[in-house]
């Protein structure tokens, strides 16, 4: 656009033509549209390239080779990911992971999904309950995670002392340490982090829905309930399949909850895929091996980001 | 739910019950679950230790209130090169994120140039990517480019899940200011650049304040890459100090860890409790888009 009124001189309207003959060629270039678009794009996909795109890569070179932290190693094809199978921590591992994903979300759904509906009712200090209950969430991760490492403390913790004061129990649980126990522990802080999140998501999504089609279902002769399961729910579905996506990638792929409790003890119990790839990787010193099962977290993730890709996709093409 | 399925499927005869049943009962519960750890937090920090660890006293409020906690905190610890670390790392993340990722999300929302929508899902895609699946190599790309055990190879990667986020945010933000106010200023001569500076960007004032806010606050809780590409105590950011410094080898410091946390988390609780309103619009813009 901007190129062409330059070439055809006065055709344009009196005061672009007028600009257009004391335009330098760079600034001719800038107006024109597509130039622009590139010119402001290009700074973000370079930054992406290098820094996402090729660390990618970079892993997945290391995932295929036998390196370590003081030998730079050699192509060893599958050996890496052959060897995690048969090796028992990695299964162990890879269960926890799928049963601390499972276990949290469930806990996030159900709690962020009831503490939604509760704070789209009316009641007084409301505005007060909303900012405080999103603190879990906006408090430094592994901050907050300190103050439930204190929680879980089986001689000092404020939990045992209820539980044994109450009579319900004669010495309370070893939160952290008993390795039937520790995996509970740790999915119950990362739900404690992330019920805000769904809760504050799904608000939006019920405030969104418009208050005529509240009073057109209840005319229609629709009760309470009924006007849960057809107007609510499905009005509040893409918002809450969004949250959720997002709360199972995060989860599946948490580091800090794991590592600020339990660093994946007692006894591997508490290991997910993020903390055994730290593990083996950097404390180890085993990098292609690390690499290799930060990667197998992959095939889960992918199949996630498509299918929210494609929710996107037809929410946008309607 | 209850709240919502009871109180007309059911008509009660009393209706204060029903209240206290279904509003306030769940309400205490949802408070005491998740700001209660807060509040242990709080105490603990203001215990002195003779209280702390006598287990004949009640855990749940604090007798004789001290400060002898952060006072370690300040003078045993390299508490305040954290806060001045994280500090300068999520001021220039964030700086950059918006430089980057404003133009970059105006771009996407208003121009159509070729690859367009693929360099828009790209991005999408870079956002869902965890940094969990990128810290090993993070750190030899970090080594190549001289930034080894430097707390700017922080500055650097944080923009990595700061910018997709931030040109993800801002281009849905783009899409709801009306194209005909930069069209009207381009018709009075504005060049096509001009017209996203001087008027899409100070109309899109309120989105970039969140994107701010919200890149600021993720780079202040980043863990991984600052536990990783940073080692040396005085370089690092306040997750990795007080966790690392204050709970070394079995013995925890819980009275300056406790103390550490909550100071550690103030500054990000200050900003949001300014933006409380922004920020949850924030938090949901990408999810109710979807």
């Amino acid at each position: 656009m901007g190129t062409s009124a330059a070439a055809s001189g006065g055709t344009g309207t009196p005061g672009r033509s007028h600009r257009a003959v004391r335009r330098n060629p760079l600034t001719t270039l800038i107006d024109n549209e597509r130039a622009l678009g590139y010119l402001l794009v290009a700074p973000v996909v370079l930054l992406l390239l290098a820094l996402v795109a090729y660390p990618f890569f970079m892993a997945i070179g290391y995932a295929l080779s036998d390196r370590t932290l003081a030998d730079p190693g050699v192509f060893i094809g599958l050996e890496n990911f052959v060897l995690l199978w048969e090796n028992q921590i990695y299964r162990q591992t890879l269960a926890n992971t799928f049963i601390f994903t499972a276990g949290s979300v469930t806990i996030r759904l159900v709690l962020g999904v009831g503490l939604a509906l509760l704070l789209n009712e009316s009641f007084r200090f409301r505005r007060a309950v909303r900012a405080a209950i999103l603190l879990p969430w906006i408090v430094p991760t592994v901050l907050g995670t300190m103050a439930w490492l204190w929680l879980f403390n089986p001689n000092f913790s404020v939990l045992n002392y209820i539980l044994v004061n109450s009579g319900l129990m004669t010495t309370g649980f070893n939160w952290l340490t008993d390795p039937d126990l520790a995996l509970f522990s740790v999915l119950l802080v990362n739900a404690w982090r992330g019920v805000p999140f769904m809760a504050i998501t799904v608000l939006a999504g019920l405030q969104a829905i418009p208050q005529d089609l509240y009073d057109a279902s209840s005319i229609d002769g629709a009760g309470k309930f009924q006007r849960f399961r057809y107007v609510t729910l499905p009005l509040v579905m893409p918002v809450l399949l969004t949250a959720l996506v997002l709360s199972i990638i995060w989860t599946f792929s948490d580091f800090g909850i794991v590592y600020g409790l339990t660093k994946g003890g007692p006894m591997n119990a508490t290991h997910v895929l993020a903390t055994l790839s730290y593990q083996t990787g950097l404390a180890s010193g085993n990098i292609g091996e690390g690499a290799a099962i930060s990667l197998t977290m992959l095939p889960v993730l992918l199949v996630l980001i498509i299918w929210q890709l494609r929710r996107i996709r037809r929410s946008t093409a309607m | 739910m209850a709240a919502t399925l009871s109180s007309g499927a059911v008509r009660s005869y009393h209706p204060r019950l029903e209240r206290a049943l279904f509003v306030w009962a769940p309400l205490a519960f949802f408070l005491v679950f998740l700001v209660g750890p807060f509040y242990w937090m709080l105490i603990t920090a203001l215990k002195p230790d003779s209280e702390l660890y006598d287990t004949s006293k009640s855990p749940l409020y604090v007798a004789v209130p001290t400060l002898e906690h952060f006072i370690y905190l300040f003078e045993k610890t390299d508490f305040v090169l954290w806060v001045s670390n994280t500090m300068m790392v999520a001021t220039l993340s964030t700086a950059i994120a918006l430089i980057m990722g404003v133009p970059a999300g105006y771009a996407l929302a208003r121009m159509r140039f070729r690859g367009s929508e693929f360099v828009g899902t790209a991005i999408f895609v870079t956002y869902l990517v965890p940094a969990t699946l990128l810290f090993i190599p993070m750190i030899e790309v970090m080594a190549t480019i001289g930034m080894d055990d430097n707390i700017w190879a922080l500055v650097i990667v944080y923009p990595t899940f700061l910018v997709p986020f931030v040109t993800w945010l801002m281009s849905g933000y783009f899409r709801t200011i009306p194209a005909e106010l930069e069209e009207c200023g381009r018709i009075d001569g504005l060049t096509r650049l001009g017209a996203m500076l001087r008027i899409a960007i100070p109309l899109a004032r309120p989105g970039i304040l969140s994107a701010g806010i919200f890149s600021f606050t993720l780079s202040w809780n980043e863990f991984i890459y600052a536990l990783t590409l940073v080692t040396a105590s005085a370089e690092r950011t306040i997750p990795v100090g007080v966790l690392v410094q204050l709970t070394r080898a079995d013995v925890f410091f819980w009275g300056p860890l406790m103390a550490g946390a909550l100071l550690g988390s103030v500054p990000v609780a200050l900003v949001y409790s300014f933006f409380v309103d922004q920020y949850a619009s924030g938090l949901t813009a990408g999810a109710v888009k979807g």
